[in-house]
């Protein structure tokens, strides 16, 4: 890997990044476990326990969507900066099912108005029911960017991604101006390397070269068992190890279907794979799945 | 290639042309909708080319198939449309909510060997289609008790106007919610012939129900139940679940995983214990070219592609199959004569510890 050369191209990515996905009652496997996993984190409290229990097993960077609850989550970072003083986020946005469930009920415009600084031109515009011209999607773009970036103020976010919902959603109507819009903001704006999480690495990959977007950050299923890796397995891994893009595993588990050690041997043994993000409720698995990525990735070279 | 086009590109519409124009065998050539904002936008950002008017787009596009996912109530007159012009057609659901209007579509689909399908995404769920499996492959015994329950966050206050909380536009937990249980039940353990105890209710919307309850009654004398309530909070989103119970064990699944309970081995299962066995998604799922939301929103869309291809006109989810769907619905409306429950076939509890 080349050597970082500018700070916005240039974050080297910790190799284990903790995910969200157990604190909102999301679980690929059972819906009562993400039910119990929901009532569990209902209190901010759990959720910083277990922050920090993966903070001691040296895990320093959330990856995590823009649930309004991630906002708290902030509150108690902003509020400890000593604490904390190398942590980092990686925000995901957006946490679609805000906007989905807006949608259904208030329409398209009013949803995104909802959405926009309520002050601004461009809601007033909405407002009157001007047609959306060519060049406002840009500026509507960033707006809404901004508005999921807000809660993170004065904390370090060096990479932000599009959620898969979004990026796949772009990616099968082919607006692909939005992935360009959406990575010159997030460097410009926030000095910060632009992500992409996607279940369709291959097709996305093909996108981003054509958009001349270099060595892009992707963040895509890599398990064993080729649960939720659209164009193949093999497609993967022949992109993983040949295409010029920064690759983070994540539902590396397979939502635990398979064993810990037989899973991260199958993704450790990718040496392209630059981090692997996982989520866990209980410090043993934190401590387990950490300690088995290190070991596996004993003498790689970052 | 499939020459294809959409009409409606709302919330289900984008998902849906997403989709379609990331399927290899189809070519979207033409999407439509009268929402100006939008079309100005996929034809600017997407290349898409654009219409307001299906008319000038039917006339206008030489096309093998549409795609509808405009609100319920145009499904019928622009199904008929396509219809009449020799189009295949995948319609979203529910189907027209008008059970004489929907056999007429049934019927000029057949007259014309047109390929159909309705968008009842769950039959493509590898959780259900497992337990329709199970539950046909008989080793439950006989089937005496269904119960199909849909809750999510849909109305959740007293406002909003989408055409979803309008009732003249085929709005309402009942057409949203109710219908994709209804159909779950009739997919998984055949559709029931009368229902009783109705309950729709509102919870929060002026005009429509939110909620929707209802006794159903089987052939053959088995029951069932429907629960559904689109202003649930608790839930993060839609969540739907089936359970059924037979003489020999029960089943129940929901779009993750499918739990199977059998008393005894049964033939038809070589392989399965008595006792507990648990299938979850990750091992149910067949894997899609394209991932956006579900892989039975991907599925749903290449299996039309096939039977278009394959000139399939009696695959899942045809006109025929969602009139089933609608057909339920009238009975819960009320709006056809129900046929005098008949008495149960089988010994109820009552009866049996009565020694009746």
């Amino acid at each position: 890997m080349s050597t970082a050369t500018t700070p916005t191209s240039g974050h080297v990515m910790d190799r284990v990044l903790f995910g969200d996905n157990q604190f909102f009652g999301v679980n690929h496997m059972s819906e009562e476990k993400a039910r119990a996993q929901s009532m569990r984190f209902q209190d901010l409290g759990a959720i910083i326990d277990v922050l920090d229990a993966a903070y001691d097993e040296g895990i320093r960077t959330f990856m995590c969507t823009s649930h309004d609850r991630v906002a708290l989550i902030c509150d108690h970072f902003r509020a400890n900066p000593q604490k904390y003083a190398d942590y980092r986020f990686y925000p995901c946005m957006p946490y679609a099912h805000k906007y989905a469930n807006a949608v259904t009920e208030h329409g398209m415009i009013e949803a995104l108005r909802m959405f926009l600084p309520q002050e601004g031109a461009m809601s007033a515009m909405l407002k009157g029911g001007v047609a959306l011209a060519s060049k406002d999607i840009e500026a509507i773009m960033q707006l809404l960017i901004d508005a999921e970036m807000k809660m993170f103020h004065d904390l370090s976010t060096p990479v932000v991604f599009m959620q898969n919902v979004i990026t796949d959603l772009l990616l099968g109507l082919r607006m692909n101006d939005c992935f360009r819009i959406f990575h010159d903001h997030v460097r410009a704006r926030y000095g910060a390397e632009p992500g992409y999480i996607t279940m369709n690495v291959p097709r996305l990959l093909d996108v981003l070269d054509q958009l001349g977007i270099d060595n892009p950050i992707v963040c895509a299923n890599v398990n064993k068992i080729g649960f939720r890796m659209c164009g193949g397995m093999a497609a993967y891994e022949d992109a993983i190890a040949n295409r010029r893009f920064r690759p983070v595993a994540m539902s590396v588990l397979a939502s635990g279907a398979i064993a810990p050690r037989e899973a991260l041997e199958y993704v450790c043994g990718q040496p392209k794979i630059e981090s692997v993000v996982f989520g866990a409720s209980g410090r043993a698995n934190i401590r387990q799945t950490k300690a088995l990525i290190d070991e596996l990735s004993i003498g790689r070279v970052p | 290639m499939i020459r294809t086009a959409m009409v409606g590109l709302g919330k289900m519409g984008l998902s849906h042309l997403s989709i379609v124009r990331a399927h290899p065998e189809i070519d979207l050539v033409a999407g439509c909708d009268a929402t100006t904002y939008l079309t100005d936008i996929l034809s600017r950002h997407a290349g898409l080319k654009c219409y307001a008017d299906l008319d000038r787009m039917l006339e206008t596009e030489q096309l093998d198939a549409l795609v509808v996912a405009t609100p319920s109530k145009l499904h019928a007159p622009m199904v008929k449309k396509a219809l009449d012009r020799g189009l295949h057609v995948f319609c979203e659901k529910p189907f027209v909510l008008d059970v004489a209007a929907g056999q007429e579509l049934v019927d000029l689909a057949a007259a014309k060997s047109l390929v159909t399908q309705v968008g009842y995404h769950y039959r493509f769920v590898g959780a259900f289609k497992e337990a329709a499996r199970l539950v046909k492959s008989g080793a439950l015994g006989t089937i005496h008790h269904v119960r199909a329950e849909a809750y999510g966050p849909v109305v959740l206050r007293r406002k909003g106007g989408t055409w979803r909380s309008a009732k003249n536009e085929g709005g309402g937990a009942l057409y949203d919610y109710a219908c994709h249980a209804i159909d779950l039940v009739n997919f998984i353990v055949g559709t029931p012939t009368s229902v009783g105890g109705v309950v729709r209710n509102s919870v929060f919307s002026r005009d429509v129900d939110d909620e929707v309850y209802s006794t159903m009654h089987f052939e053959g004398g088995a029951s069932g139940q429907l629960c559904v309530n689109w202003s649930d909070e608790s839930f993060r989103k839609m969540s739907t679940k089936i359970s059924v119970w037979g003489t020999n064990g029960r089943l129940t699944a929901d779009r993750q995983e499918c739990q199977l309970f059998l008393r005894e081995t049964h033939p038809a299962l070589p392989g399965t214990g008595e006792g507990w066995t648990v299938h979850y998604t990750t091992d149910l799922s067949d894997e899609v070219w394209f991932y956006l939301r579900g892989e039975e929103y991907s599925a749903q869309i290449d299996y039309f592609a096939r039977s278009v291809k394959a000139r399939r006109l009696d695959g899942e989810n045809t006109f025929a199959s969602a009139l089933e769907a609608d057909r339920v619905v009238a009975m819960l409306l009320g709006e056809v004569a129900m046929p005098a429950v008949a008495e149960p076939t089988r010994k109820g509890f009552w009866s049996r510890i009565g020694g009746g």
